[in-house]
Parts: C-alpha cells; sequence; structure tokens
C-alpha cells in the first residue's frame, strides 16, 4: 500500500521539479526579453516632483550593455541636451555653455533631471544573468498574473544594486514588479512595469513606474513610446564628437 | 583714618603686596577668560547668523525640514513681493535673499574638455545691486586672496583651497553642473575672477560665491529665494525682540497644514544654538560666580593667616580700648583698598594677552578638517566694556567677603583673657 502512495508522489514531485526552471534560467529568459545587442528607444519620462509635475522627452541610441547615446527632445529648456555613457564613463553636453562635461564615479549615482532615475538607471541595459545569482524565492500573483519571486544577489561588488527581488511573469518571462537594494540591505528603488507589448519574439514593458524609496517625490513614469530592437546604429553616434553635433 | 590705613597697608607689604597680586592674578584670568569666552561665542553666532541662520530666517515649511539638503526645489516663490512687505512691517530689520546649490565644478582645457572637477558648495548673494551689504556682512573684501570682487554678471569668487586643489587662478573659466529648482540639468559657465579665504573650515573646504542673479537664472530660479534672512540694522542678534517677530510672523500664516507655506525662525531656533545662546548669556554671571566663590575661599585663608599673623596686633588694639566694630571695619576698609587696587591691577594685566588673543586668535584649522560647523577657523577673543567691569565685582567683593568672614574672629576675643595672651 505504501508503495502504491509513494510512486505516485514521487512521480508528482520529479513533474513538479522538472516544471519549474531555475532561478538563472529564468533571469536568461527574462534577458531575451529586456535586453539586445542595439535598441533605439524613444520615450517620455513624467516626473512627479512635490510642486509640479514635468514631462521631458527623449531618444536613446545603446549598444550593448554600457554604451548609450540620449538626446533630449523637449522641454525647450532642455532640447538639444545631449548625454554619451561610454562603460563607466558620462559625458553631458549642454547647447546654452557648448561644453562637454564629464561625469564618473558616484556622480553616475545621482538623479537624471531630478527624476526617480539615476543616470546608471538610465543608460545602462544590465544582463542580469551575467551579474546576479538567482533564487526562486516563492511565487505571487500580481495583477492577476502568477509570478516567480526572484531572489538576485551579485556576483561582483561594484554593482549599483548589490541586490534585486524580481517578481517575473511566469508566462511572458518579464519583470512585472522590481525591487532594488543596496549593500547594507536598504530598499533604494521600487519599480512596477506594466504596458506590455509583444515586439518581434519578445514580450517589453512600455510604461515603468520608478520610486526612488530615499526621495519624497510621487515617482517618476517612464514611457516607452517607440522601440527598435537590434536595429543598425550608425557608428559615429556613440562618440564624443556627436554630442556637439 | 583712611590716610592711617593706606600707609599701615603701603608700610606692612604683607598686608598688601600679596593680597593685592592675589587679587590682581585672579581678576587678569578673569578677564582673560571673559574676553576668550565672549569672543568665541560671539564669534559663532554672528558666523552662524551672517553665512547661515540670519538673526531671523524665512523658508517654506518642507525646505526648513530638509535644510541640510539645500532643496531649492522647496524655495519661496514670489520673493520680491515677500520681501517687500516684510520690509515694510518691520523698518528695523534689512532682509536679504540668498540660494544655497550643491554642484560640480567643471574647469575646462584649451579643447573646452573636463581637465579638473571638485563638488562644489555654491551660494548665491547680492554681490552686484548698488548699496547691497550682504559682501561687508560675509567680509569677502577683505577676504580676497587673489583677484577682485566680482563687477559684472557671469563672475564668481571660488575658496582658496579649492582654487589651489582645482590648480585654477582669477581669469579662468569654470562651469557649474547642478541642478534647476524643477530638478532639470543646469550648466553654466562662469568666470572664476578672485579665490576667498572665509575662515570658516566648513566654507573654505570648497564654496563658490556667485551674484544671486545669475545663480536664479542658472537654477531657474526667477524671483524665488530658498532663504530670506533678515539681520536687525545695528548688526547686533537681539533674542527677545527677534523671538517676539518670529511669533508675529508664524501666527500670521493663514494655513499650517501646507508644506510651502512660509515659516520663519529665530537664530536660536537653528543649527541648535538656543543652548548656546543660552550659554553665552548666562557666562558673564557664571565666571564672575565662580570666581567670587574661588577667590572667596582664598582670601578667607588669607584673611585668616593675616589674622594669626595680626593676632597679637588686634589684641593690643582692643587692649588699649579700641572698639571691636570699628577694628572690623578698618579691616574692611582695608580690603576694599587692597581689592581696588589689585583688581585695577589684575584688569590691567588680563587685557594685554586678551588684546593679542583678540588681534591674532588662535588658529585651530587643522583640528576642523572636516568640521562642518559654521564657526571660525581662527579663535579670537573680544574684548567689550564688560571685559573692563567684570573684574570689579568680584575682584572687590570676594576681597572684601574673604575678610569679613576671616574678620569675624575679632568678635570671638575675650577682653579679659587679652593681657593674659599678651603676656606669652
Amino acid at each position: 500500500m505504501k508503495k502504491q502512495l509513494l510512486i505516485p508522489f514521487a512521480l508528482l514531485t520529479c513533474g513538479a521539479f522538472a516544471q519549474t526552471p531555475s532561478g538563472h534560467s529564468i533571469l536568461e529568459k527574462v534577458d531575451a526579453n529586456m535586453t539586445s545587442e542595439t535598441s533605439i528607444t524613444t520615450s517620455k519620462m513624467i516626473i512627479h516632483g512635490r510642486r509640479v509635475s514635468r514631462t521631458i522627452e527623449s531618444r536613446s541610441w545603446s549598444t550593448g550593455a554600457d554604451n548609450a547615446f540620449t538626446e533630449y527632445l523637449a522641454p525647450a529648456r532642455e532640447r538639444g541636451t545631449k548625454m554619451l555613457k561610454l562603460g563607466d564613463r558620462l559625458w553631458m553636453y549642454s547647447p546654452d555653455t557648448d561644453r562637454t562635461i564629464q561625469l564618473s564615479g558616484h556622480m553616475l549615482r545621482q538623479s537624471v533631471m531630478g527624476s526617480d532615475l539615476s543616470y546608471e538607471d538610465m543608460m545602462d541595459d544590465p544582463r542580469l544573468a551575467q551579474i546576479y545569482a538567482a533564487e526562486i524565492v516563492g511565487t505571487e500573483a500580481v495583477e492577476e498574473r502568477p509570478c516567480w519571486v526572484l531572489q538576485l544577489t551579485a556576483n561582483e561588488q561594484d554593482v549599483a544594486y548589490q541586490s534585486r527581488k524580481l517578481w517575473v511573469d511566469q508566462e511572458r518571462y518579464v519583470p512585472v514588479r522590481e525591487e532594488l537594494y543596496a549593500k547594507g540591505g536598504k530598499l533604494l528603488k521600487r519599480i512596477n512595469l506594466s504596458g506590455f507589448k509583444r515586439i518581434d519574439e519578445r514580450w517589453y514593458p512600455m510604461r515603468m513606474v520608478f520610486k526612488d524609496m530615499l526621495k519624497n517625490g510621487k515617482g517618476t513614469e517612464f514611457i516607452v513610446a517607440t522601440i527598435e530592437f537590434n536595429a543598425e546604429i550608425p557608428s559615429h553616434i556613440l562618440t564624443k564628437a556627436a554630442l556637439r553635433r | 583714618m583712611i590716610r592711617f590705613l593706606i600707609k599701615g597697608l603701603l608700610r606692612d607689604r604683607s598686608r598688601s603686596l600679596f593680597p593685592v597680586m592675589v587679587v590682581a592674578i585672579g581678576v587678569a584670568l578673569t578677564v582673560l577668560l571673559q574676553s576668550w569666552i565672549n569672543g568665541v561665542m560671539s564669534d559663532m553666532i554672528r558666523s552662524n547668523a551672517n553665512y547661515s541662520t540670519g538673526h531671523i530666517k524665512l523658508t517654506t515649511r518642507a525646505y526648513a525640514a530638509n535644510e541640510e539638503q539645500n532643496p531649492n526645489d522647496l524655495a519661496l516663490l514670489d520673493a520680491g513681493p515677500l520681501t517687500d512687505r516684510l520690509q515694510k512691517k518691520y523698518p528695523g530689520l534689512h532682509f536679504v535673499s540668498r540660494i544655497r546649490f550643491g554642484g560640480l565644478l567643471d574647469i575646462p582645457d584649451e579643447q573646452g574638455e573636463t581637465r579638473e572637477q571638485a563638488p562644489v558648495a555654491g551660494l548665491g548673494i547680492d554681490l552686484l545691486s548698488p548699496g547691497s551689504t550682504e559682501a561687508d556682512r560675509l567680509n569677502i573684501r577683505k577676504s580676497i586672496i587673489r583677484g577682485r570682487m566680482p563687477e559684472k554678471p557671469g563672475e564668481v569668487l571660488v575658496s582658496e583651497d579649492l582654487a589651489r586643489k582645482l590648480a585654477v587662478g582669477p581669469g579662468r573659466a569654470a562651469t557649474v553642473l547642478g541642478s534647476t529648482m524643477y530638478g532639470s540639468m543646469a550648466m553654466h559657465n562662469f568666470t572664476i575672477v578672485g579665490t576667498v579665504r572665509f575662515g570658516i573650515a566648513a566654507m573654505d573646504r570648497g564654496a563658490m560665491v556667485a551674484d544671486l542673479d545669475d545663480v536664479r537664472r542658472m537654477l531657474d530660479m526667477e524671483d524665488t529665494a530658498a532663504e530670506l534672512l533678515g539681520y536687525f540694522d545695528d548688526g547686533q542678534y537681539r533674542d527677545t525682540a527677534a523671538v517676539r517677530i518670529v511669533a508675529e510672523v508664524n501666527a500670521a500664516v493663514d494655513n499650517p497644514t501646507d508644506e510651502f507655506a512660509p515659516v520663519m525662525r529665530a537664530l536660536r531656533d537653528q543649527n541648535d544654538l538656543a543652548e548656546y545662546l543660552d550659554l553665552a548669556k548666562n557666562m558673564t554671571r557664571i565666571i564672575s560666580g565662580v570666581f567670587v566663590v574661588a577667590m572667596s575661599i582664598v582670601l578667607w585663608n588669607l584673611g585668616l593667616i593675616a589674622g594669626l599673623r595680626r593676632y597679637g596686633e588686634i589684641g593690643v588694639r582692643l587692649a588699649i580700648g579700641e572698639q571691636k566694630g570699628h577694628i572690623y571695619c578698618s579691616m574692611l576698609l582695608e580690603s576694599v583698598a587692597v581689592g581696588l587696587l589689585g583688581t585695577l591691577a589684575g584688569i590691567a594685566v588680563g587685557l594685554i594677552p586678551a588684546w593679542y588673543l583678540q588681534e591674532y586668535g588662535v588658529d585651530i584649522g587643522a583640528m576642523m578638517d572636516n568640521s562642518s560647523m559654521m564657526i571660525s577657523s581662527v579663535m579670537r577673543a573680544q574684548i567689550t566694556v564688560q571685559t573692563f567691569l567684570i573684574g570689579f565685582v568680584p575682584g572687590l567683593l570676594s576681597t572684601v567677603l574673604g575678610t569679613a568672614l576671616a574678620g569675624t574672629g575679632i568678635y570671638r576675643r575675650q577682653t579679659s583673657q587679652l593681657f593674659k595672651e599678651l603676656e606669652v
């Protein structure tokens, strides 16, 4: 009798393990959706400050995880401002001063245009599977969609967020919610992702709400108007010369 | 009688020289200590008022709550009309607008690329309006090490230490990178026209001073002020008046829950200065009190010793019929003379090192490398009218008190025993 009960139980258990992918494989699938070799994005950032809300429009070109070029399109005060990030160096160009200023180190973790995004948040496109070790710590439904809850711990020291908590849609393999933590375990940012759209073979969130937990504001909406993956980017765009052009 | 007593004092040095010296030393120490503490405390209050707190300060409630972060997004709007209203209501105060900001000071090379850069703590004050008192209030003119004062828009001063760190001097272009009031990126080109040593470690590390209108343009803060500072016209902080004005202004604010409503604070309500002010106010009394007690004990002992030494003399005077009260009074008069002389001498002696410390001070800059306090890195004494007067009360009082205590022994002497005692 015992044997008769044990066999189906063992089969069920094995089946369950076979169905649940590892944390690492989930992250790889998330990366496959969220990152690409190149991308060209037109976006709108709505910054909800304590006094006023502002909308900033920009167009970005990025290659790989660390290189990106952004040009601000609106409002008038920001138009023509450009940012270039190559590796861990970032240059900013302001048409008013006709100066190109380099930022590095901790400055990259400062807020972009008073938003809840840092320069790193804005311009990095991290491959999570390469940087973090992932462990599935549970399952949870978010917006009625079943999600895995992943605990990510950085494999290296020099990363903006030492650990992350990720809620990943079990069907689409996209993050729907993310919490970013400092080394000491302090929650730094919370991101809610929504408006998922099927683009080519991937799912991508067209709306992200960032909330810097250390700031008093009401958060920043990042809305993707258009996005092209693996598009050809002329080599001159990701150069310092393009800043003054 | 007085001439007789003075002659006695002058001829008997043990009754005059030693007590006068003791009183003089005590008074000199008191004068020095009072002028030093007065200088240090006044300097801290003055530095805080001039650079940071004003005698009163008006900001929004939200700004006041996060003041150390220079949250210019929470600045006061319509600063011009607001200043006019306050100026009209309180003509004895002078109101000025200021903006503090943090940013990056970037020095370009010949190609316009970043050559050096460093974080900078910026201060926007009215430098260019005719009749502006701000430069004098911050003693900037006298603090210039190289170059000159800004004379037109776009010219700035940087701290000498920062200039050396960035290897720049007057005439160099610099760009400030910061955030506008609305959080956008702010980049503005300036010309460094001078370097300054503020004498305050927190500012000497990395401050720049620009004209308020330039800062407003850079930070998109037209007709706004991060802080409205009010100063009494005579430059002296008056705590009672400041507290009264603050109560009046705050009571008149319509909406106490609006985080952008203005809130006024007196100097004592900022930078934890309340206890400090109370301490400064009572310091003279504390010093006088301690000195009176200490000197009284010393002079009481001195009086006792003198009494013992003059045991025979007093006995003879009693034996030949002098009244106890007369002897007691003559001793008190002697002590007044000794106290007066000692006090005058002590004031004169104490004023010499006090004057030296007032003029040259003690440089404690090396101990304040990481200090963020608004205090001068050169500690100085300050001689005031009180410095001249403080020695009199304890110098005279304690001498007389000591003698009065010691002299009570006279009344314990029994006339019937005197001749027996004098035979010995």
